[in-house]
């Protein structure tokens, strides 16, 4: 049971705070002979498998490194093209490591203002009267949950979907937030956050409601 | 307990069929705009929902709540989209959802060799069937919860 990350979100949509508590690496190295029975492409800066699947190594996960050297984007730690280097028999066998590409800050600051947006929309398609945004997002393998405050902040949480207490660890968040981000003299509204003792603090928010499984009030 | 109203898109993204059965506050816009803003809601979604996994997915975008109303999602490999609000009593519409495509929609409209698939579902057979499936829910009360 476990709590992935936390973000959260000024008025405006922008990310202030995010922190990755736990982030499994699915990844497999495995050694290739020509041809490769994946077809690559570019994604995103990245090269990306589009079709294939074998061995733990599905569609969408990324080319991380080449014999045992990281790549660097779209190219191999040499500098050469890496789709390239991939279609020339001579460089075979080649040891390739797949996985799940990890997010670049870039990303997440766009995820978190699709998610901001996508909260709003969710308040306005509502068939209901008085709805508020998305307040919880399941999936398969996460649940996210976000708390909006009264100014209009967004707390989110991605955790297991088997987690409990997370609504009172978002309130617990927010008193966090309040005590050690608002209280001090030398941060500034809608920024982001740089405290060292709100890292902190929320760190140990994070495992005392992990072990718990649910966050006890009054802490 | 109750079901509000029940979306059907298909993989272009046009709404081929749309009931509600106990809505209480409409969005304020045009029923096409809220089509398309609903279709691209979900669409963005499942795209955040993909790049935020830690994990790989393996059914992807389940469901969604807020303070007032939950929805619930439903896609099928040839990318039929069943898109169905309920009020937040309902814990698992999929099954619900997944039954509708499989004992309504595939009975009713696939096998229906009159009824063009893509264009919206004007069957009346499957629009009665539908309504009385969706009364005869258990989670289903005619009177708002």
């Amino acid at each position: 049971m476990v709590i992935f990350s936390v973000y959260v979100v000024n008025k405006a949509g922008g990310l202030i705070y995010q922190y990755d508590n736990y982030v499994p690496r699915a990844e497999a190295e495995k050694t290739f002979s020509y041809p490769l029975d994946f077809v690559l492409k570019h994604h995103d800066e990245k090269v990306v498998v589009s079709f294939g699947q074998r061995d733990g190594i599905r569609v969408g996960h990324a080319v991380l490194s080449i014999n045992g050297e990281d790549v660097l984007g779209k190219n191999t730690a040499d500098g050469k093209d890496t789709l390239e280097y991939l279609k020339d028999p001579a460089n075979y066998p080649v040891s390739i490591r797949f996985g799940r590409a990890r997010l670049s800050s870039n990303e997440k600051l766009m995820l978190a203002s699709m998610f901001h947006s996508l909260f709003a929309i969710g308040s306005q398609l509502s068939p209901d009267v008085g709805s508020s945004g998305i307040e919880m997002l399941e999936t398969d393998v996460f649940k996210l949950h976000c708390f909006q405050t009264l100014t209009g902040i967004k707390f989110i949480v991605l955790a297991d979907p088997r987690q409990s207490g997370i609504d009172a660890l978002l309130r617990k968040i927010y008193e966090i937030y309040s005590d050690f981000a608002l209280k001090n003299p030398f941060y500034s509204l809608e920024m982001p956050i740089r405290c060292e003792l709100f890292d902190q603090n929320l760190k140990g928010a994070l495992e005392i409601a992990e072990k718990a499984g649910n966050f006890g009030a009054g802490s | 307990m109750t079901v509000h109203n029940l979306y059907i898109f298909d993989r272009n993204g046009s709404c081929l069929f749309y009931n509600e059965w106990n809505r209480k506050k409409q969005a304020g816009i045009s029923k096409e705009e809220e089509f398309k803003l609903m279709y691209g809601m979900l669409f963005s979604i499942r795209s955040f929902v993909s790049k935020m996994s830690p994990l790989d997915m393996k059914d992807g975008f389940l469901s969604f709540q807020t303070s007032k109303y939950r929805l619930h999602y439903y896609e099928t490999p040839s990318g039929l989209r069943f898109v169905m609000n309920t009020d937040l009593s309902v814990p698992n519409g999929r099954d619900t959802l997944q039954s509708i495509y499989s004992n309504l929609y595939v009975e009713y409209i696939v096998k229906n060799p009159v009824c063009v698939l893509g264009h919206s579902l004007d069957s009346e057979l499957f629009s009665s069937r539908l309504d009385s499936f969706i009364r005869g829910l258990p989670f289903y009360s005619p009177r708002a919860a």
